[in-house]
């Protein structure tokens, strides 16, 4: 009966979502129109979107490429990549005109995240975090002071960072122990983040600390508040792989906030950062995506022109089927994710799809990229063609925003709902 | 104090959907053409052009009334008309051919735009054509050049700088030589074909192509501007240049001077 139920709405659901996914997928590049609609496959983009898709890539190529290398020697993001992200409406994506931004769709912003990671992944969680983390939670919880507030800031030359780990808390994250004391019409922050991604490059930073621990995780609140309020950032982690974003520890010493800052009220932190997280999981699979694809991009031309026992290496049929796997498993992950995207944007369900896109890509991209180190031989191995360096980021995208156990755990859970009888 | 010009500029840019630059270019089974199934984009030197429209308003403001796209292709050639939109032209006109038609030649192509200007006198009409000097799918350089002429207008073609001067309704223009640079006084209504040092065109950003959603695009048949585009030059027969054998080296200029005379260069 329990299954009845379920597949009654959800085939309410279907009917619902077959009327949105067509209006969207109707958008095909030539037709202009509302004619018949059809529902195109998942690789089909309207022309705003291709547009974008091949702006961020031109972007990608002439401003990023040439720095990649420098920025991930030196384990630093080069100012004027920032700048240009800003410049190019890439870190305001989804925000209104009204607001400054780009006014596009989430789906967009995946497409730039897709692009960005195909050439520098470090790049890519910077505008994925900016986007999809800060800029989301803005959009969807703040009062309209807040919006007109702060999103043209972030729109226009500002970078965000979203504050939610600490020492003692990743995964069992709402085990956060920051604390927010309510002192008049202020409220004083103590405590430590730690893993924060654009932390060094920072103006503004969400942070999510516990206004009343006798409620636990209830108590958990969203400030949002800037770096001359006295936010002390430390120690800056070297790191294996995307080395040119900056991942610091934070220290909040009687830092003090207006209750003005608080995004969405009171005890409602855990809340948005549940919610948040999983758009986040859709944005990192993006970035996965992206990495595996460049990684591919940049190893298989290589072998079609390295020459062994008198032909290309990559002619070989076991090279070939290699090549052929990796390429379906690039596929999946890209059907997985933008599906993903687009439940979201259709306001479908998309926790699910989200957790098994992040996972899937995050494992395709360790996969990947590794093979095409050695399809380059001992070239791979150096760190002049840039190919090993797709690896040594790939390794962060089964651990950050959400470990690849949570995300199975997660999955697991969709599972058992819809399958108990 | 700025002279007032006596009337607003209007720009015109044709831009062509062509073969991307990067794509590898190859011969097709029949030897007729190379293979179009692949990536198309705008014609660079039509990007430079798109961008030097954008910069004159950017420098003259107000003066300028309006910069307008215009392209003659099958329907797909409208995502370059969006292109030129997000960079910033107005607003854009599709001259739009079946999608088997070959590509039209640049006669017609002039006669075209001519045609267009002619209709757009009621409207104020056109002070400034603005064209990349070649298209880099067949190179030929012609569009701008047979325009003037039809038009009776002044060229000033491989721009490498272009200064309008709107009191004397006059521009100043740098061309690239094969000795050099040579400055051309022009005057307006003119033809400008636009050279790969002009400028670097911006890329569309996103709130810009988000913009270019909402700018109009005119659609016009090739009977509503009375032309014909079937071609009058017939290809007879494509091929790849030959493929390049290996040289040698030579160890002395003696060695070197012997194997000219032996191939023939008496010169020496």
């Amino acid at each position: 009966m329990f299954r009845n139920a379920l597949s009654r709405s959800s085939r309410a659901v279907a009917s619902r979502s077959s009327i949105n996914a067509a209006r969207t997928f109707s958008a095909t590049r030539y037709r202009r129109s509302e004619d018949v609609p059809k529902l195109a496959s998942l690789d089909v983009f309207t022309e705003e979107e291709e547009m974008i898709r091949e702006t961020v890539r031109r972007f990608a190529a002439e401003v990023v490429q040439p720095k990649v290398r420098e920025m991930d020697e030196k384990e630093q993001m080069d100012p004027s990549i920032i700048q240009g992200l800003f410049e190019q409406g890439l870190m305001g994506i989804e925000t209104s005109a009204e607001y400054g931004g780009s006014e596009s769709s989430f789906t967009a912003a995946i497409i730039a995240i897709e692009e960005l990671a195909k050439v520098d992944p470090s790049v890519s969680v910077m505008c994925d975090v900016h986007n999809t983390l800060v800029n989301t939670v803005l959009r969807t919880y703040g009062t309209e002071e807040q919006k007109a507030k702060w999103l043209p800031l972030l729109s226009s030359e500002k970078l965000g960072s979203f504050c939610l780990s600490e020492p003692a808390s990743g995964s069992d994250a709402f085990a956060l122990q920051t604390k927010a004391q309510k002192d008049g019409d202020d409220y004083i922050l103590n405590g430590t983040k730690m893993w924060i991604t654009n932390s060094y490059e920072a103006d503004i930073f969400l942070i999510f600390a516990n206004i009343d621990p006798s409620k636990g995780y209830k108590g958990i609140t969203c400030f949002i508040a800037t770096k001359d309020m006295g936010i002390e950032i430390a120690k800056k982690e070297q790191k294996l792989g995307i080395r040119a974003s900056s991942t610091c520890t934070l220290n909040f010493d009687g830092v003090r906030i207006p209750k003005a800052n608080i995004i969405g009220g009171e005890g409602k932190g855990y809340k948005i950062a549940i919610e948040i997280l999983n758009e986040g999981r859709i944005g990192i699979a993006a970035q996965m995506l992206g990495l595996a694809q460049g990684a591919f991009n940049l190893s298989v031309p290589y072998t079609y022109t390295r020459t062994q026992f008198g032909q290309p290496v990559g002619h070989f049929q076991g090279m070939g089927f290699q090549f052929a796997e990796a390429a379906t498993e690039i596929e999946a992950a890209r059907l997985l994710t933008y599906n993903a995207a687009r439940r979201k944007d259709n306001g479908l369900p998309f926790v699910k799809e989200a957790a098994m896109a992040k996972w899937y890509s995050s494992q395709v991209a360790q996969s990947v990229s590794g093979q095409a180190i050695e399809w380059m031989g001992g070239l791979g191995f150096t760190r002049e063609t840039g190919v090993e360096k797709f690896w040594r980021d790939s390794k962060i995208g089964a651990i950050y925003e959400g470990t690849s156990n949570i995300q199975l755990q997660t999955i697991a859970r969709f599972i058992q709902k819809e399958y108990t009888p | 104090m700025r002279p007032t010009p006596s009337r607003l500029l209007n720009i015109l840019v044709p831009v062509k959907r062509a073969v991307d630059y990067a794509v590898k270019i190859r011969v097709n089974s029949s030897q007729t053409g190379v293979d179009l199934n692949v990536k198309h984009s705008m014609n660079p030197f039509d990007e430079i052009a798109v961008e030097e429209a954008v910069r004159l308003r950017e420098k003259h403001k107000s003066d300028i009334k309006s910069i307008k796209a215009f392209t003659i292709g099958p329907p797909k050639s409208v995502e370059t008309l969006r292109t030129a939109l997000a960079m910033g032209a107005d607003s854009a006109v599709h001259v739009e051919l079946p999608e088997s038609a070959p590509s039209p030649e640049p006669l017609s192509v002039a006669k075209a735009i001519r045609s267009y200007i002619g209709k757009q006198e009621s409207e104020g009409g056109v002070d400034v054509v603005i064209l990349g000097k070649q298209s880099i799918d067949d190179d030929l350089g012609q569009t701008g050049q047979m325009l003037a002429g039809l038009l009776g207008w002044g060229q000033a073609t491989y721009a490498s700088k272009v200064e309008l001067d709107l009191g004397k309704k006059e521009a100043l223009v740098t061309r690239e030589i094969d000795g050099g640079h040579e400055e051309v006084r022009v005057k307006l209504p003119m033809v400008v074909t636009t050279d790969l040092r002009l400028n670097e065109p911006r890329y569309a950003s996103l709130p810009n192509i988000m913009k270019a959603k909402k700018k109009p695009v005119e659609k016009l048949k090739p009977e509503d501007l009375g032309v014909d585009f079937t071609p009058i030059i017939e290809t007879l027969k494509v091929s790849e240049p030959p493929k390049r054998v290996g040289g040698g080296k030579v160890e002395s200029v003696d060695e070197l001077v012997e194997k000219l005379k032996e191939h023939g260069f008496t010169a020496v």
